[in-house]
């Protein structure tokens, strides 16, 4: 078997019982990304040597038998707005294009504690603004399943790095449908946990009270394999939430019999296109076979949940996004006279304009006189969302839709008209006002054969019964990869 | 359009944001805020009185460290990344006069 | 015409540096004095991906400070970010508390010449302190030490109740000496531990509205905040005089030159966007955790004043001297609970050591000597193991570098010579070597003991008890 087709959980197995090392599986890695990466470009940064290095000593250590994590000697791609020590980090942006931290997110530190191996990081949007993957400073990343398309955003990079076997696995980060939606326009899976169940600690923050780091994963089975290693609790994140359930493996189970799922008919009106809708309706119709009830339902408020996002989201991302001023870190213009001159022109030149027209409209709502108009009154519409939500749960187990409404868009399309991209995340940002989980996994691909995503999103804490339901699904559904 | 954003308004934010824009990105920083304000206007249509304003989507709190000093001389990792540094301190443009 | 009555209408916004360890949202320690940029970390720094967490200490002591300026405790409160851009600022936003700050609604009980009057407390908010800027005239830039940045800070925003700069004064030492008590903060004005902004307006004497009021920075002494209050005053009521406005705008007071300007900017729009900061938690202080928060209050120095007078036998006046600080009171009362001596205690306190203060330059904080070694001395000095001037000599070691007495007394040589026999030999060769005087003695010159005593100590160097001295030599001639 080739190496690059097993997933995360099958290749840790196969070096454990010493058919593989964990040298021979980067290898194998690099060797696919020098062939893909002229065509896909998933990655920022690559250090070979480096990733070569630790793959080494991660060997010499399983032989050792002191490294047995389940994810030991595994090459993974993080996304490029988390901090990895010694490497650079840039969030796809000239502000931080010589940035190389201190420290490693939270999270990176925990894989690496369980042994995965960083490959390197993966594009993204800007400071993860955007759903294309277009609006990166290093250039756009095109989807494996077919390279005129985008791959989403704006965990692109994480997505399409995945799917076109150049890692077995990466982490990316979710604040309005940044995992789910890429992994739903490459075919692969993706899980935005609950709230503060990942730590944020490391994370490069755009919007804090929405931000979650998660998985993209070839399958359910590594999604839950490495969301156990990744979910923690940190006292360096006031967020981070204590749990005692993240034993998420223990849910791949294939059996959702009496599982109550909902189907709200909001996400299957206007806009969304037929194709995807026939798929993700055909995926809730084989759940229904095998024992779930699925029924219609009414989720109120699905159109006010884009602009109560873009109002905090942008709020708090021109706040986070000050410290990016030529003063500690990162890019500082040439020439300039004085510090406010300095600071503008520093940031004018080292923003992208999807970043600046997001900081000019946080700034503007925060700002005087208009604060109450529309920075509290989107607070008072999420906490609306969120009681809505509560309601949905009170009935169903899950709630069933669609990712996006529609597949991967040709690369240029999107970026012309920021209101209608912003359209595209109806399905996905209402999960993040409510802090919920939501998993989007592979349901089919359209007449294109671009593959189409079906999510699923539980109440708080119930990552379990996504992952259950998804692996029955995935069960159902058989293999899903790019035929090369 | 009902939001008209002002070649002032666009000035103004301007300077809170410390961005500096060309000519055209401003014209176009004014269609786009006024386009997003519209949409964001939506939101007018709902009733939001006794609506408790949410930061916080879980009701978390008392999140506290100890009093204990944990951090030890990290002065040069605080200024590996500095554009500009002189006797171990950031180096910025003068501030005032 | 009469010329017009104006009266001066001033509300301070006081900045106190809490006496944690530790900074108000991380491990860093906030140690005075540091190489610059020791004391950072990524999250005092600003670096992107780092988190706060709140340091618990400052809560309690915010409370604290609440409690015992009346203030009502804001059980659940929450902090917010004020958004503006300057080099000191790593993140370019402060984490404050806007809408819902810690304490709200106090007084301060404060007595002038004029009389007593109580000032409001409009609130206290905990912040995070900002870095320290050095201007290098060299290279023409500035340079920024963030050692200080993330320093709790409390603010105390008074109401606009004060009306000249003597009851500003005494608001100011009010304040400092219940933050003192409570070892919120040592309140230190030449160190930035304790800063004063000044909101003044004046007002036609009578006149029902506030005038425009300026904002006045950088005030690192009661020197300077009188001054500025009384050259602001002027500025003000000049303007005014001659028909033009006053101008809401924040001024920098140059002590030096004596007067203050206006740090007026384009770029400055002082809109600060206040939101309530994502990465914290809201705060709840349930009402355990604020009776034992109250159960931990000190005595404040009206009720040790009426202590001391009931327990110790000492004067009103050196009462009220030694209760002016914690810290001296703190010192008198360990060291009479180890000496049971409150009468000697107060002396060395009264005497030499506010003698020592003054030549040095030092306030009552700044004594190091223990109680422990200031109880050996006095317990030196009663059994006359040494006498009284051997006591001031060793006093001053004591007050410099706080040695134990009893060592220093041992290894120095200095204790009293006792020995009888070792006093009369060195008694009679003072007798042998001074024939003149002896002779003077015998024709009636009293005085001439007193140079041979003189004379007996300087040969003992000054470890001989004079009384002793005096008995042998009357008893040799």
């Amino acid at each position: 078997m080739d190496i690059l087709s097993y997933s995360a959980v099958e290749l840790a197995t196969a070096i454990k019982e010493g058919k593989v090392t964990a040298v021979e599986a980067m290898e194998a890695v690099l060797a696919r990304i020098d062939a893909k990466e002229t065509d896909i470009n998933a990655y920022v940064t690559i250090d070979k040597d480096a990733a070569l290095k630790a793959a080494k000593e991660a060997q010499e250590k399983i032989e050792q038998g002191t490294l047995t994590g389940p994810l030991a000697g595994v090459p993974v791609a993080i996304k490029d707005n988390m901090c990895t020590e010694g490497m650079l980090t840039t969030c796809s942006s000239k502000i931080l294009g010589n940035f190389i931290p201190t420290f490693s997110a939270e999270a990176v530190l925990n894989l690496e504690k369980a042994g995965a191996v960083i490959i390197g990081k993966t594009n993204m949007d800007e400071f993860a603004m955007g759903s294309t993957t277009e609006t990166s400073a290093y250039g756009v990343t095109r989807n494996p399943w077919n390279t005129e398309h985008v791959p989403g955003g704006s965990s692109g990079g994480s997505a399409a790095a995945v799917a076109a076997q150049e890692c077995f696995f990466a982490l990316g980060s979710d604040t309005g449908g940044s995992i789910r939606q890429p992994a739903s326009f490459c075919g692969v899976v993706g899980l935005k946990p609950t709230y503060g169940t990942v730590s944020r600690y490391g994370l490069v923050a755009y919007g804090s009270s929405l931000d979650q780091i998660g998985p993209l994963t070839k399958d359910v089975t590594d999604c839950a394999t490495v969301m156990e290693i990744i979910a923690s609790h940190d006292t360096k994140d006031s967020t981070s939430v204590k749990r005692e359930d993240t034993d998420f493996t223990s849910a791949l189970v294939e059996d959702v019999k009496g599982m109550k799922i909902g189907i709200p008919r909001d996400y299957f009106g206007e806009g969304l296109d037929p194709e995807v809708k026939a798929g993700v309706l055909a995926a809730a119709k084989a759940l229904e076979e095998k024992g779930a009830i699925v029924e219609e339902f009414d989720l109120s408020l699905v159109e006010y949940a884009i602009p109560t996002y873009y109002t905090i989201a942008a709020a708090e991302a021109s706040s986070n996004l000050e410290r990016f001023d030529g003063i500690k870190y990162g890019y500082r213009t040439q020439g300039y006279e004085g510090l406010h001159n300095m600071y503008k022109k520093t940031r004018s030149e080292g923003f992208g304009p999807e970043v600046k027209r997001r900081i000019m409209l946080g700034s503007f709502v925060l700002s005087s006189g208009y604060y109450d108009a529309y920075y509290l009154k989107a607070l008072k519409v999420k906490a609306m969302i969120k009681k809505a939500f509560d309601e949905a749960f009170a009935k169903y187990d899950m709630i069933l839709g669609p990712v996006a409404p529609t597949t991967a868009p040709k690369l240029g399309e999107s970026l012309s008209d920021p209101l209608k991209m912003y359209l595209g995340d109806i399905y996905t940002i209402s999960v993040n006002l409510a802090g919920l989980p939501g998993i989007s996994i592979p349901c089919g691909k359209d007449s294109k054969g671009l593959p189409i995503g079906l999510q699923l999103i539980a109440d708080s804490f119930n990552e379990k019964k996504l992952i259950q339901a998804a692996y029955t699904y995935e069960k159902i559904r058989g293999d899903f990869r790019i035929e090369d | 359009m009902a939001n008209i954003i002002s070649d002032e308004t666009i000035e103004y934010v301007g300077i809170l944001a410390k961005l500096e824009l060309s000519d055209e990105e401003k014209e176009q920083a004014k269609k786009d805020m006024g386009s997003m304000l519209d949409y964001i206007d939506k939101l007018g249509e709902l009733d939001t009185t006794g609506i408790e304003p949410m930061s916080h989507v879980f009701p978390v709190q008392n999140v506290f460290r100890e009093d204990v000093v944990t951090n030890g001389d990290e002065s040069e990792k605080t200024l590996r990344n500095a554009p500009g540094e002189k006797d171990n301190m950031f180096m910025v443009p003068k501030t005032f006069d | 015409m009469m010329a017009k009555q104006y009266e001066t209408v001033i509300g301070l916004e006081v900045h106190v540096e809490l006496a944690t360890k530790t900074k108000i949202f991380c491990g860093c320690s906030t140690a005075f004095g540091g190489a610059p940029n020791t004391h950072t970390c990524p999250v005092c720094t600003g670096m992107p991906g780092s988190l706060p967490v709140l340091n618990k200490q400052v809560v309690n002591y915010a409370v604290a400070v609440g409690l015992a300026t009346n203030c009502e405790i804001t059980q659940y409160c929450k902090f917010d970010r004020k958004n503006y851009f300057y080099p000191d600022n790593p993140q370019n936003y402060q984490i404050s508390q806007l809408y819902l700050p810690i304490c709200r609604n106090g007084h301060v009980d404060i007595e002038t010449a004029d009389g007593k009057k109580s000032v409001g407390i409009h609130e206290i908010h905990m912040e995070e302190d900002a870095g320290k800027l050095i201007h290098d005239d060299w290279e023409d830039c500035s340079l920024v030490d963030y050692n200080r940045s993330g320093v709790p800070l409390i603010e105390i925003v008074s109401e606009p109740d004060m009306r000249s700069a003597e009851e500003v004064i005494a608001y100011l030492e009010k304040l400092r000496m219940t933050v003192q008590y409570l070892g919120a903060s040592d309140c230190k004005l030449n160190e930035g531990s304790m800063r004063a902004d000044v909101n003044l307006s004046v007002r036609e004497v009578g006149a029902k509205e506030f005038g425009t009021r300026t904002e006045m920075k950088n005030l690192n002494s009661f020197r300077a905040i009188t001054r500025a209050i009384e050259n602001e005053r002027e500025r003000q009521i000049d303007l005014l005089e001659s028909g033009q406005q006053v101008i809401q705008e924040t001024r920098r007071w140059d002590d030096t030159k004596e007067y203050s300007y206006a740090m007026r900017s384009k770029e400055d729009a002082q809109d600060y966007r206040y939101f309530p900061d994502p990465d914290l938690v809201p705060v709840y202080i349930s009402d355990e955790w604020l009776a034992e928060i109250k159960s931990r209050q000190p005595e404040f120095r009206e009720e040790k004043m009426a202590r001391y007078k009931e327990e110790y036998d000492i004067p009103e006046y050196d009462i009220g001297i030694i209760t002016d600080t914690k810290h001296m009171a703190d010192l008198f009362e360990e060291t009479v609970a180890i000496c049971g001596q409150p009468k000697k205690v107060s002396n060395w306190l009264m005497g030499e050591t506010l003698r020592l203060l003054k030549e040095k330059n030092m306030d009552p904080e700044d004594i190091r000597f223990s109680p422990e070694n200031l109880a050996k001395l006095i317990g030196l000095v009663d059994s006359k193991a040494i006498n009284s001037s051997v006591a001031k000599e060793v006093f001053e070691v004591l007050f410099d570098k706080d040695i134990d007495p009893e060592k220093y007394v041992e290894e120095k040589g200095l204790k009293t010579v006792n020995d009888e026999g070792a006093l009369r030999k060195t008694i009679e060769d003072v007798i042998a070597a001074n024939p003149q005087s002896v002779e003077d003695y015998h024709n009636g010159k009293e005085k001439a003991i007193g140079f041979l005593v003189g004379q007996t100590m300087k040969a003992m160097k000054g470890k001989a008890d004079p009384g002793m001295v005096n008995q042998i030599l009357k008893g040799l001639l």
